[in-house]
Formats: structure tokens, C-alpha cells, sequence
């Protein structure tokens, strides 16, 4: 690698990677911070991937087609909670008919969509600053929703940690009983939850389809949905930790994707196994402290809430 | 005029059995819809999707053949799920399965060994308990969640499969397709009817039924089981042992979807190759909740699923409808489902939200019960 120029690649690349599993966490962690467990990220981000995909051939335009990736995947998300808040349903088991379906619906709508180029979300440059050596590239030459996702973590730490709305969307899922005692529509605050949960990962579906990637295929995310769940873990529910979790998810894939560029003797099946073993590694590192689990997960984070009781 | 839902004194028994069935009638009615947005003939189309595959003999062996893998993995499955311990890497299990039985199987080559179908259902099932063992050891002894860990190695299971079939398992002779060699005849599963596909598989599926049933109706493992998924504290007052029922679970899932591997590459298979499975694995999951975990439901909730991927099947060649219909049906059931489940415990009632009567403090009767006595 030459000096400057090499580590700058990758370290963008690094960041790349790291995006799609920062939004999804983040937006799961305030789903699950407000008591619910969604595990359809997966499919919500596939949803939202081929929405894009899809708005990006149809109109050219790469806003509308973030647009109908959050809205895509926010109707799933909306399905999810019609299910599990309102009929009350299991949502373990919601989550995973979630998945399926957001994969098999993607697949399906993607098939028209195979193989066709699109000209992908481009990184934005600052004159003079992008070509700063080292910084200049990974801290000024990202695409746009690389900052989003920085922006993002920020504001939902902020809003979470610093004013009434946050202590409220805790409180409900710390104990709901108590918080409907007092009056708050917990029914209500989990449904916005669930929806910003959805339309984060719509962002990250997106973020594949345009930007990571620009093109369409079928089971494109290939378990960053499940990893961005494990990434929330692995914080211990917290919004920094998460940014900082995804950027070593990044750069465990990065590393293996070098190996594999640098013709290294491993076949590439193996060194594809490392971004998955890395994350039990990580969920068995963070887990086994049960109190620090117990401590840090939202008392009520997959408990069905029944407001006649 | 609202529609509401009003509690229930206890859980309808009815509702139990009939939710299935509701949800199978919704979703064909959101079939019919589907079709007709896609400009077809929303009848014609239903009938290609649920009722075409069933009228040759072909396709009701094809019905067994594809139910076969479905019963065995969602019977395993069932089995943790009753106890809350959530295996959805039965396709990871069911890979490593096929892995096992498939290994043995080419070491053995064209050699004529009587005793290797039988190594093979041994070694099959060995390796789905081998890839279940780990996130039931992770869970027990580092409190690692079960389903993330599970479904992690579903992926390294599939890239594991990828690796010896484009690498040391490669059929030399296969035009660099990565493939195994095709299995010697003493590795396959015979037939049980002439000329189909229908093999010995499908009575291991029934064995495995009636096997499962006596688990979990008939033994008070079973029973330990059932009482630490449904309140765990009280098995533990008990002394039922938490981390017994996370390894029988996991176990006897891993177990039965390792068996489903050997079937598929023993029977419709008969060789190694990087899809040996459509995902029988995740689609069992909702065999095992359409069936209402128990085993008869799912022998019957795992021909319904196997019908759907005929239909995907003859829709495509009919139609020219891609395949993927097969998985948004099979999502839409258990969506279905999954809602109607709430008139077990709920009924619906018209009218306006009625004020209770009754004066407000002898109304919360759950709250002081909960925390008191």
C-alpha cells in the first residue's frame, strides 16, 4: 500500500461499509429502546433497497427514490406494528414473518430490476478541504448519507438522552405500566418508534442500492439487517457505541475484501465467514456479562402491552 | 361504529384450531387481489397457484417430496419453540446436514456398502446437532442470544457448503462446475413409488412425527419444556433446569434439520451443490407456527407450505409470474395468522367504546394479583 493514499482508501471504504449497518442499529435501538424487539430489520432493508432501486430507474432522481425507501420500509414497519402493538401479537415471531416476507416481496418486485446500471449516489467534495491528504477524502469526500448517518446518531443520542420526548420514549420502555399510569399513549410512542425504525433501515436498504452498490440483487443485504441487531447488543443500547460498533463491522468486512483483493491463500468462502463470526464473537464478549445486559436493556423490550390490565 | 376487540375470559380453544385456516382463506383472498393488480385473471391464477399442482400424480409426489424436509426441520423447531428458545437456524443445521451425510457419502464413492444409508441418517443428523450445539453452548454458558447466533451461522454454514463444492469437494470430472461428484447408488434414499421422486425420506418425516409427539405430549421432559416456555420463573420453582431445555431444543432441532440435509441430497439430490436447499429452513418457521407447534399440525401445515412452492413453480411456467411470489405468500400467511391469533384471546365486538359500568376501583383486578399474594 502507498503511504497515505492507501490507508485513505481504506478508511473510506472502511466508513462505506460501516453506513448501512450504522443506520439500520440506530434506528433499531430506538425502536427497541421504546420496548419493542423488531427483528425484521432484514427485511425492511430490503424493502427499502429495492424501493430505491426501483424510484432510481423509474424517476432518475435520487432524492425521490430515498424518499419511497423510507416510506417502503416504513409500511413495513407500520405492518409490524399494527401486528404486535395493536393485535398484540408474539414479536419474535413478527419479526421473523417480517423478514420473510420482506424478502420474498423484494425479490419479487426486484426481478424486473436485475442488471440494469444506475448512475449511484456520488460523494460530494469540498473544494480545497477534500483534497487535504488523508482527512481529505475520509473526513470531507463521503456521499451525503454517510454524514446523514453521522448527523443522525447525534441527534437521536441527543434527543434520547437530553430531552423530555427521549425520557419519555425510555420510560415506556422501561415500564410501561408506569407510563401509562401517568398518562402517556404507549400504544402511540412505540408506533413512532417502530416507524423511525423502519424508515432508518429503509435509509440503510437504500444506502446498498445506491450508494454501496449501485445496482439490484436479489438478498442484497446478506444479514446486515441481523447484524445491525446484534450491533445494538453489542452498544448495550447506546447511540455512540453503536457508530463505533458499525465502524468496526466495516472494517472487519474491508479487511477481508483486501485479503481477498491481495490474493491471499484463503479461499474466498472462508474469509466471507469473518464479518458473521465476528459478530458472535462480539455478541459472547458483551453478553456474558449478564449484568451489564440486564442493566442496560429496556426492561420491557419484547413484552406485549395490554392497556386493560 | 367501531370495531373493537374485547377481552375474553380464557383463551377460545376453537380459535386455536380455526386462526390456521383463517389465515390460509386470507391469504388466498390477498392472492386473488395480488393477481388481479398484476393483470391476470385473479381465478384462474388462484387455481394455477393452489389446486393445479395437486391434480397429477407428478405433483402430489412432488407435494411429498418438498413437505418432507418442511415437517422435518419445523418438528425440530417446534420443540424449542414451546420451551421459548428460538432456533431459526434450521437452515444452517439443515446445511450442515447434507454436509455430513454428503461427505460420507463421496468418501464411500461407488462402493457397494449396505450399512451407509443408515451412517449417512447418522452422520446427517450428528452434523445439524454439531451447528446447533453452538449457540445452545453460547447461550447457556455466555447468555449469548440463540437467534442471532443461530442465524449468523446460517450464513457460515452456506459459505462453508460454497467452499468444499468450488474447492476440496469438486467433481474433477464436472467441467469446473462446483459441484460434487453424483453419489454412488448405495448413498441414495430408494424410491417409494416407481418413477417419482418420492422417496424413503417422507417416512422419516412420519417417524419423526410420531417421535415428536410422544417428546412433547408423553414425556416430562416434554412437559418441563412446555411449563418453562410458558412461565419460566415457575419452572424454575419447580427445578426445571433452563439451560435443559435450551440444549433439547436446539439439539432436537438441529438434530431434525440435519436429517432434512441428508434427505434432500440423499434423495432428490444425490450430490453436493451450493443450493441445496430454497430456504426450507425459514420457511419451516412458519410451518411450526401454522401447524400451532404441534406435530400433526405441522404434517398438515408442511403439505400446505410445500404446495406453495409447487404453485410458484406453475404460476412461472403457466403465467410467467416469478417465483418470488412463493416466498410474499408464504410471508403473508403467517402475517395472517399472527393477527388472527388475536381471537384466541380476543373477541370482536361492534359498537362504540363502552364505559365500564362497574365503579373504578374494582376494576384493575389483574394489577394487585401480579404484584401481590
Amino acid at each position: 500500500m502507498e503511504g497515505w493514499e492507501g490507508l485513505a482508501a481504506l478508511l473510506v471504504a472502511m466508513i462505506r461499509a460501516a453506513t448501512p449497518l450504522a443506520l439500520a442499529a440506530i434506528g433499531e435501538l430506538v425502536t427497541e429502546k421504546s420496548g419493542v424487539l423488531n427483528l425484521g430489520v432484514e427485511g425492511m432493508m430490503l424493502v427499502g433497497a429495492v424501493a430505491a432501486f426501483a424510484t432510481a430507474v423509474a424517476t432518475g432522481s435520487l432524492v425521490l427514490a430515498l424518499l419511497a425507501a423510507m416510506i417502503a420500509a416504513m409500511l413495513m414497519a407500520g405492518l409490524f406494528g399494527v401486528l404486535t402493538l395493536s393485535l398484540m401479537s408474539n414479536q419474535v415471531a413478527t419479526g421473523l414473518a417480517l423478514t420473510i416476507f420482506g424478502v420474498g416481496l423484494s425479490a419479487f418486485i426486484g426481478k424486473d430490476f436485475i442488471g440494469i446500471p444506475i448512475a449511484g449516489l456520488g460523494s460530494v467534495s469540498i473544494p480545497g478541504l477534500s483534497d487535504l491528504p488523508l482527512v481529505g477524502p475520509v473526513l470531507f469526500g463521503q456521499d451525503p448519507l454517510v454524514y446523514a448517518s453521522l448527523a443522525l446518531a447525534a441527534g437521536v443520542s441527543w434527543v434520547l438522552y437530553r430531552t423530555r420526548a427521549g425520557l419519555v420514549v425510555r420510560a415506556v420502555g422501561e415500564n410501561h405500566h408506569a407510563a401509562h399510569a401517568i398518562g402517556y399513549p404507549v400504544i402511540g410512542i412505540r408506533y413512532l418508534c417502530v416507524l423511525f425504525g423502519g424508515a432508518m433501515s429503509g435509509l440503510a436498504g437504500a444506502y446498498l442500492s445506491l450508494a454501496y452498490t449501485p445496482m439490484w440483487v436479489e438478498n442484497m443485504t446478506a444479514g446486515r439487517g441481523w447484524i445491525a441487531l446484534a450491533l445494538v447488543v453489542f452498544a448495550t443500547w447506546k447511540p455512540g457505541r453503536v457508530l463505533l460498533g458499525a465502524y468496526l463491522f466495516g472494517g472487519v468486512t474491508i479487511v477481508q475484501l483486501h485479503a481477498q483483493g491481495m490474493g491471499l491463500e484463503v479461499s474466498s468462502h472462508i474469509l466471507s465467514m469473518l464479518p458473521y463470526l465476528a459478530t458472535i464473537l462480539v455478541l459472547v464478549l458483551i453478553s456474558r456479562d449478564r449484568v451489564k445486559i440486564r442493566l442496560n436493556a429496556p426492561a420491557c423490550i419484547g413484552r406485549v402491552f395490554r392497556p386493560e390490565h | 361504529m367501531w370495531l373493537r376487540l374485547e377481552p375474553r375470559p380464557e383463551r377460545s380453544r376453537v380459535m386455536v384450531y380455526l386462526t390456521p385456516l383463517v389465515a390460509a382463506g386470507l391469504t388466498a383472498v390477498a392472492g386473488l387481489i395480488l393477481f388481479a393488480a398484476l393483470g391476470h385473471d385473479p381465478g384462474h391464477a388462484l387455481y394455477v397457484f393452489f389446486v393445479a399442482p395437486l391434480t397429477s400424480s407428478f405433483g402430489l409426489s412432488e407435494l411429498f417430496v418438498k413437505a418432507t424436509p418442511l415437517v422435518l426441520c419445523a418438528l425440530g423447531l417446534a420443540v424449542g419453540f414451546r420451551g421459548n428458545v428460538w432456533n431459526i437456524g434450521a437452515e444452517g443445521q439443515l446445511i450442515l446436514g447434507a454436509i455430513f451425510a454428503g461427505g460420507l457419502a463421496l468418501w464411500a464413492g461407488d462402493a457397494d456398502l449396505p450399512w451407509l444409508l443408515p451412517a449417512m441418517v447418522g452422520a446427517g443428523m450428528l452434523g445439524g446437532m454439531a451447528w446447533a450445539a453452538i449457540p445452545a453452548l453460547l447461550r447457556t454458558r455466555f447468555n449469548a442470544n440463540e437467534i442471532l447466533v443461530s442465524l449468523m451461522l446460517t450464513y457460515v454454514a452456506g459459505l462453508l457448503l460454497g467452499y468444499l463444492v468450488h474447492g476440496p469437494w469438486r467433481d474433477p470430472g464436472g467441467f469446473n462446475f462446483p459441484e460434487s461428484a453424483l453419489f454412488g447408488d448405495s448413498a441414495l434414499l430408494p424410491a417409494l413409488v416407481e418413477g417419482t421422486r418420492l422417496h424413503v425420506g417422507a417416512l422419516f418425516a412420519l417417524a419423526a412425527v410420531g417421535a415428536v409427539w410422544v417428546l412433547l405430549m408423553h414425556s416430562f421432559i416434554g412437559f418441563q419444556v412446555k411449563v418453562i416456555g410458558m412461565a419460566p420463573r415457575a419452572g424454575g420453582y419447580a427445578g426445571f433446569s433452563q439451560a435443559r431445555v435450551v440444549w433439547l431444543g436446539l439439539l432436537s432441532g438441529g438434530a431434525l434439520a440435519g436429517l432434512a440435509g441428508m434427505v434432500e441430497v440423499s434423495g432428490p439430490i444425490g450430490q453436493l451443490h451450493p443450493q441445496i436447499s430454497p430456504g426450507y429452513g425459514f420457511t419451516a418457521i412458519i410451518v411450526a407456527f401454522l401447524g400451532r407447534l404441534h406435530p400433526l399440525g405441522i404434517l398438515l401445515a408442511g403439505l400446505f407450505m410445500a404446495l406453495t412452492y409447487l404453485g410458484g413453480d406453475t404460476l412461472q411456467i403457466e403465467l410467467g409470474l416469478p417465483r418470488a411470489v412463493t416466498g410474499v405468500f408464504q410471508g403473508l400467511i403467517l402475517f395472517f395468522l399472527l393477527a388472527s391469533d388475536v381471537l384466541i384471546h380476543y373477541r370482536l365486538r361492534l359498537g362504540p367504546v363502552r364505559v365500564p359500568t362497574a365503579p373504578p376501583g374494582s376494576r384493575p383486578q389483574a394489577q394487585p394479583a401480579q404484584s401481590g399474594e
